[in-house]
């Protein structure tokens, strides 16, 4: 494999990952700090891919489309957390898996319903519709780094707001002692709906962004969930910054998996986490 | 932060009544003379395999409190071993194959459990789901094995067993009623493991597994037993499933199988079994009538998960404890 290729198959991986980590960043938060696993979070990236191509459809620009699509998916995140998670956080884990795979269904069938089940192209911003020309005959399209840019810019600010914002500190607190928390007159039920508002917004602006270069279609949800739960087994659940580090590894190795020894191609992750689970059963980071 | 459910172990006296009734109804049931009769036993013989199925997650995730998402797994491999070991001309016996079958599966099982086992609460749930997606892989993306299209099982096997050809599984009644009785076997075969000191162990482990370590029982060989054996039942099923249908795919051994799994062993009610027979029908029954009623039955469907998980988290059992009240143990 000569120079040029390797770096693309690099910075494709790069790109996958820092996607797959906007989605696992999302769901380890949940997890970490309202303690609900969450297998509806690839609908929710699923509800993102169409929301933007619907809206890039009506008013004619991405940028505008993932603008609207990120309030209609945060305010979507919200109303069910106030519905129906937020009653949950203390129930079985079992019955947290039943009720969110009933809403992968409902959500399934209400984007059937509203969009049809036809697989949808979404058109790259005409900014960015070009690339880098990398040798004679091989070039890196831009949008590609783009994606990289806003998940980069993403995970940095979401640093931020987890390490030096009073928010964050709140989280931090209500993640680490719930009562106590209360107690201390923080209002832990907004706070957790913030965390779950954000944790969808997360995986929506993941699906938006990825629609253009990954076609919409109906299934994408349930594939990039599982790829999801690998990525947060890895990391280590709670850990964000496990998220990051589990997600470039698996962007890595299923890359480079699928170019070098296709005949694995589907399980070299798998093999992967089962690797990381004989050391260390909890994941590479503790929360 | 969850709070355990208690458990419904000893069944109200109503309920074992209809449980009963319902073995008999079974047993009469291809009896009744009608049109679409061979339909009906078809559909009925698949209810009970998919309850064999929800047994055997049921003794993992009712008993033991390990939820696997990644059952379906063992499922399918039965399947596909009875599709590799039935040559192109000839069915070959039940009798050696759904043995060596239920092996494979919980042989795969055994490895896998090792892997996974070692992990607790949400990672395993996560895990078993992981490892579940690597084995539908394994499949879907080999020619060898089948790919995507699958495999056919190109002969029902035969019950043949040193000259007497006793029953014609070739039939829908003969493989129904084989179905029946192994369904039947499975339940006692549980229900006796449930209050054995080993089932014990395996409820102990449920409700506190750290208390149990502390009183000196090796867990991790527990649940990795427990693990195996669910497997291995659930090859079992998966076994009888490729008999009837004689033809398995990867989607046998994929999540959504796993997940129905979850969802028929919840609705009727965890820990018994009775409740996984009772939550395979029912789920089966609600999904055609969703199926018939119209295109978009999803929406009903997860509707109807949402609200049984909602307000009858304990299932159809629980609902018939509260309505035929517990029953007293002298």
């Amino acid at each position: 494999m000569d120079l040029a290729n390797f770096l693309i198959q690099l910075l494709n991986s790069l790109q996958y990952g820092l996607l797959l980590f906007m989605l696992a960043a999302g769901l380890t938060l949940i997890f970490g700090i309202m303690g609900v696993v969450n297998l509806a979070h690839g609908s929710f990236y699923m509800i993102g891919a169409y929301l933007a191509w619907f809206f890039t459809a009506q008013l004619g620009s991405l940028v505008l489309a993932i603008v609207v699509g990120t309030v209609l998916a945060v305010a979507l995140g919200w109303l069910l957390e106030w519905l129906l998670f937020r009653h949950f956080y203390k129930r079985d884990h079992l019955d947290q898996v039943l009720l969110t795979f009933g809403l992968v269904y409902i959500f399934e069938e209400t984007r059937s319903i509203l969009w049809g089940d036809d697989v949808h192209a979404v058109q790259v911003p005409e900014l960015v519709n070009w690339s880098i020309p990398l040798t004679e005959n091989l070039s890196y399209p831009v949008y590609r780094l783009v994606v990289a840019g806003v998940c980069i810019a993403l995970a940095v600010g979401l640093y931020l707001l987890i390490s030096k914002t009073r928010l964050g500190m709140k989280i931090r607190a209500g993640a680490f002692n719930r009562e106590m928390t209360e107690a201390l007159g923080i209002n832990i039920r907004l706070i957790y709906g913030v965390v779950f508002a954000l944790g969808v917004g997360l995986a929506a602006i993941a699906g938006m962004i990825a629609a253009p270069l990954a076609s919409v279609y109906p299934g994408m949800g349930s594939s990039v969930l599982i790829m999801c739960f690998v990525v947060v087994v890895i990391g280590g659940i709670g850990s964000v910054r496990g998220a990051l580090v589990a997600a470039l590894l698996v962007g890595l190795v299923d890359t480079f998996g699928k170019v070098l020894v296709p005949q694995i191609a589907g399980m070299a992750v798998y093999m992967l986490m089962a690797l990381v689970l004989l050391y260390k059963p909890e994941g590479l980071f503790k929360q | 932060m969850s709070t355990p459910k208690p458990q419904i172990e000893i069944l109200p006296r109503g309920v074992q009544v209809l449980l009963a009734v319902g073995a008999v109804a079974l047993a009469a049931f291809p009896l009744v003379p009608s049109e679409s009769a061979g339909f009906y036993q078809q559909m009925v013989t698949q209810m009970m395999i998919l309850a064999i199925f929800a047994m055997s997650l049921d003794l993992l995730q009712g008993v033991t409190g390990l939820v696997s998402l990644g059952h379906a797994a063992y499922f399918g491999l039965a399947g596909y071993a009875l599709a590799f070991l039935t040559p192109a001309d000839v069915p070959i016996s039940l009798w050696w194959s759904l043995p060596l079958a239920a092996l494979g599966s919980g042989l795969a099982a055994l490895i896998i459990g090792f892997f996974v086992v070692r992990t607790h609460g949400i990672y395993f749930i996560m895990v078993t789901m992981a490892f579940a997606q690597m084995v539908f892989f394994l499949f879907f993306d080999n020619r060898a094995l089948g790919g995507s299209d699958g495999l056919y099982v190109n002969f029902r096997p035969h019950a043949e067993l040193f000259g007497w050809n006793g029953i014609n599984l070739d039939s829908n009644i003969g493989f129904y009623y084989l179905t029946l009785v192994l369904m039947l076997l499975v339940y006692a075969f549980l229900r006796r493991l449930l209050f054995s000191p080993f089932g014990r162990v395996l409820a102990g482990i449920r409700v506190n597994e750290h208390r149990m370590r502390a009183v000196g029982y090796s867990t991790f060989g527990y649940r990795l037993t427990a693990f195996t054996l669910a497997g291995a039942l659930a090859g079992v099923a998966g076994y009888l499933w490729g008999a009837q249908t004689g033809y398995v795919n990867p989607e046998l051994m994929g999540f959504h199988m796993s997940a129905h799994a979850i969802m028929m062993v919840i609705l009727g009610g965890t820990g018994n079994f009775a409740g996984a027979i009772a939550g395979a029908f029912a789920f089966e029954y609600v999904m055609h009538l969703f199926k018939d009623f119209t295109k978009h039955w999803q929406l009903l469907m997860g509707s109807f998960i949402v609200l049984v998980v909602v307000f009858a988290p304990r299932g159809l059992m629980g609902l018939a404890e509260r309505v035929l009240g517990k029953r007293k143990i002298p």
